[in-house]
């Protein structure tokens, strides 16, 4: 059974002529229509994953990543033009077309997303576990004990110091705040967690703790996982398939080894290359 | 007589002062009665309506320029206008005081251009327009008390953007506020907001209940009478209609509090169970005192009258609960005599 699927997913930027999706993508070379300017930030993407499963997502900068993971956490950033379908398993149609409180819900229940920036996903006014309590009280939780307990769960799974919990989010390390993302994340036991970037302006060792952290909990909490990053160690480490964008459009798709191993994309092969 | 006919007039007097003289017997008949024009009322009336129809949820109005500056009770004194007829009796509160300036000066406005009757009794008021309190005695279903707002949004605390909180009323999403009340907990041990306590009106909207004290929140509650809030500056108009539910947000576990007064009882009149405030006497000595000084006066004749004395029902009570009550309990109770 398929958890979250996707299909034929868009988001133009601009005011599309209409031919803008035959003029841009890979066999084009760029994602900017020549026609009328628009920016194609991602079309016909299709993806699933199911329970359980990691999905990695790679290419460069600019290939349409963010903007497909925006699109699967249902946080479309409003000023682009959207089209596609995206399914959940227990709910009818396409979640892009659902009303404000049902695409609330489902985000404050069963996906979360880890923004690529932290101000995004973070109110750095609060205490690093009110912002991980916020995401309980919107789902309806009520009693002060069971939202303190929950944090201090959580805190201690994702490895931030629990002692911390009580201060301001930005007395927080880089690293710190990531992970506090992470838990905010998981608080309502979601079925889907979606990462933007998890690693991006940490330094290694601290990367490595913020994947080994979310490596464990996801396989500990068995929560499905989309994986977007431009760096291949980071999908290598996580996923279990691995989808190759580039110019918004999908290139490549196989499990993450063969890909790895045995990239088919002539774009695939210079990417690994680079990087080994 | 049309602008150009006065303006003639005017030039005809020798000087400004006879000028003036001959305008003085024109005065206040110069002025619709309640000063605001018929339109303006209207206008306040049906935004009143609106809010009464949807308790709690803050209905816009074409506030007016008043004689008096934004921020001192404007939006009170245009609802109070437009609901006060010439049989009615108007009684002004500031924070619990008939006698401070401002409550004067807008009591003197109303008796002027409106020419109604005055009072400083609770019980025998109409319309009761206050800035920061709601008086100790139990309201009534033939009155209406006008509350002064400074701050419609509940929300403009956890964020300053009025267009995002607008959203969230509209989609009753108040995570952010819950997060404040969180911190609050964290930080103090419980909810401390000491005024403008965010309570839920009908299980729908988050409402700003004005700076009253926490002391007052509960008489929001099921209460006989009609409670407006206006705000003049941010031109806002919102309700709590007779009998209406309206909960002060809170915790399973961490319960809704009032003040408390350990061991304190008013310096003039001896009571235990009103809303006391710190004042510094003359030499010096720290003593509390009622802040409603017209119960207190009352309580000053006869110290044992209930909140309640001039209901026909007994046992229709509101507000904090006496602290030495049989079961020891300062829990707030609703208006039906619990």
């Amino acid at each position: 059974m398929t958890l979250l699927e996707a299909e034929g997913l868009e988001t133009i930027y601009g005011e599309p002529c209409g031919d803008c999706t035959d003029y841009t993508g890979d066999r084009a070379g760029t994602n900017q229509c020549p026609e009328c300017g628009s920016v194609v930030a991602c079309a016909d993407v299709s993806l699933d994953v199911e329970p359980g499963e990691v999905l990695g997502i790679v290419g460069e900068s600019g290939s349409g990543k963010s903007s497909v993971a925006e699109l699967l956490a249902l946080e479309a950033s409003g000023d682009g033009q959207v089209d596609g379908e995206v399914t959940l398993a227990g709910h009818d149609g396409n979640l892009l077309d659902a009303d404000y409180q049902t695409r609330h819900e489902i985000r404050t229940d069963e996906i979360g997303l880890v923004h690529q920036h932290i101000r995004d996903g973070l109110d750095l006014s609060f205490t690093g576990g009110g912002n991980v309590a916020e995401k309980l009280l919107a789902a309806g939780w009520r009693n002060f004990g069971d939202v303190r307990e929950r944090v201090r769960e959580l805190y201690a799974a994702t490895e931030v110091p629990v002692d911390r919990m009580d201060d301001p989010t930005d007395t927080y390390s880089g690293g710190m705040q990531r992970r506090v993302q992470i838990a905010r994340a998981l608080a309502t036991d979601p079925e889907v967690i979606v990462l933007d970037e998890p690693t991006t302006g940490l330094d290694v060792s601290v990367q490595a703790r913020v994947l080994d952290t979310f490596r464990r909990v996801q396989r500990e909490q068995n929560v499905a996982a989309v994986v977007v990053s431009h760096d291949l160690s980071v999908v290598r480490l996580l996923a279990d398939r691995t989808v190759v964008m580039r110019h918004g459009e999908v290139v490549e798709t196989g499990l993450t080894d063969r890909v790895m191993e045995d990239p088919h994309h002539e774009y695939t092969q210079t990417l690994i290359n680079s990087v080994i | 007589m049309t602008d150009t006919e006065r303006a003639v007039t005017t030039l005809e007097s020798d000087s400004i002062d006879d000028a003036v003289a001959e305008l003085a017997d024109d005065g206040l008949s110069g002025y619709n009665f309640a000063y605001l024009d018929e339109h303006t009322k209207r206008e306040v009336r049906r935004a009143i309506l609106k809010g009464i129809a949807i308790p709690g949820h803050q209905v816009p109005y074409a506030s007016r320029p008043m004689p008096l500056a934004r921020g001192w009770g404007t939006g009170g004194i245009q609802a109070s206008l437009s609901l006060l007829g010439p049989d009615d009796t108007f009684k002004v509160i500031d924070q619990g005081a008939d006698e401070s300036v401002n409550a004067a000066n807008i009591r003197r406005l109303a008796d002027r251009t409106a020419d109604v009757d005055t009072t400083s009794d609770t019980t025998n008021a109409d319309v009761i327009q206050t800035r920061h309190r709601i008086p100790e005695e139990v309201m009534g279903d033939d009155q209406i008390l006008v509350l002064q707002v400074p701050i419609t949004d509940p929300l403009r605390k956890v964020d300053g953007s009025d267009a995002a909180n607008r959203r969230r009323h509209a989609h009753k999403n108040y995570g952010r506020m819950w997060v404040h009340l969180y911190e609050n907990v964290v930080e103090w041990g419980e909810i401390k907001i000491s005024s403008r306590y965010p309570t839920m009106v009908a299980g729908r909207y988050l409402m700003d209940p004005s700076p009253i004290p926490r002391w007052d929140v509960p008489k929001l509650d099921d209460a006989d009478n009609l409670f407006v809030f206006a705000a003049g500056r941010e031109a806002r108009i919102y309700a709590v209609p007779p009998h209406t539910e309206v909960e002060p947000l809170a915790f399973e576990d961490e319960s809704f509090q009032v003040e408390r007064f350990p061991d304190q009882s008013c310096d003039a009149c001896g009571s235990d169970d009103t809303f006391l405030t710190e004042v510094e006497t003359d030499d010096g000595r720290r003593v509390y005192s009622c802040n409603d000084t017209s119960f207190c006066a009352k309580r000053q004749d006869d110290p044992a009258i209930p909140k309640d004395h001039h209901r026909d029902a007994s046992g229709v009570d509101w507000g904090p609960g006496t602290p030495d009550s049989e079961d020891g309990s300062t829990a707030p109770s609703g208006g039906d005599g619990q």
